[in-house]
C-alpha cells in the first residue's frame, strides 16, 4: 500500500522544500502541505502543476486523490504567527 | 471532431463550465461535489460536463489544461483549477469575482 512518506519523498526529490507534509493512511487518499521558495511570484495553478510534474504517472495510477496546499516560505511564516 | 476540438468548443460555449465526475444531483466524487457546492453556493448558472459519460473527454482535458485531476473549473475560458483552488478561491471570496467579471 502507498504510504504518504513516499509520496513526501518523491516530492522531496524533485522540489527544493523549505517545509513539506504529506498525510493519508488509506492508501489512495492523500493531504499535503508545501512550502518552497519555488512557488514565490506563482499563480496557485503553477505551483500545483509542479507538484503534480514531481508525482508524474503516480496521479494517474497509485493516487486517487491529493489535496495539495502550498505556500511560499514568507506566506508558511505568517500562517504560523 | 478531434477531441481537444470538442473541449474546447465545449468551453467556449460555456461562460462557467466544470468538467466532473457524475453531475451536480449525483456528483461520483468527494471533490467533483465539493467543486459543486462552492459553486451552488455561489448562486451561479453553470454547466457541467460529466467525464465518466465520455472517457476521451475525461483522459483529453487533462493533456488540455496540463493538470491529471478531475474536477476541472473553466470561467470564460480560463482554466481556474481543481478542487483545492476552487476551494480556496470560493473561500477568499476571489471565485464570485471572477464569476461575476469584477
Amino acid at each position: 500500500m502507498l504510504q504518504a512518506i513516499e509520496i513526501q519523498k518523491i516530492i522531496e526529490a524533485q522540489l527544493k522544500c523549505h517545509f513539506i507534509k504529506v498525510s493519508g493512511d488509506d492508501g489512495t487518499h492523500f493531504d499535503a502541505v508545501i512550502v518552497s521558495d519555488v512557488f514565490k511570484g506563482q499563480t496557485m495553478i503553477k505551483q500545483h502543476q509542479q507538484v503534480y510534474l514531481a508525482l508524474g504517472s503516480m496521479m494517474q495510477n497509485e493516487i486517487h486523490a491529493l489535496s495539495i496546499k502550498t505556500y511560499t516560505p514568507d506566506e508558511w511564516s505568517q500562517i504560523n504567527k | 471532431m478531434t477531441t481537444n476540438a470538442r473541449i474546447k468548443k465545449l468551453i467556449d460555449d460555456n461562460e462557467v463550465l466544470l468538467f466532473m465526475k457524475g453531475n451536480p444531483t449525483f456528483p461520483q466524487c468527494g471533490f467533483s461535489s465539493l467543486a459543486c457546492q462552492a459553486l451552488g453556493a455561489l448562486d451561479t448558472s453553470f454547466e457541467t460536463v460529466d467525464v465518466l459519460q465520455d472517457p476521451e473527454i475525461r483522459e483529453g482535458i487533462k493533456v488540455f489544461s496540463n493538470w491529471p485531476t478531475i474536477p476541472q473549473l473553466y470561467i470564460r475560458g480560463e482554466f481556474i483549477g481543481g478542487a483545492d483552488i476552487i476551494r480556496e478561491l470560493y473561500e477568499s471570496g476571489e471565485l464570485a469575482k471572477k464569476i461575476s467579471k469584477e
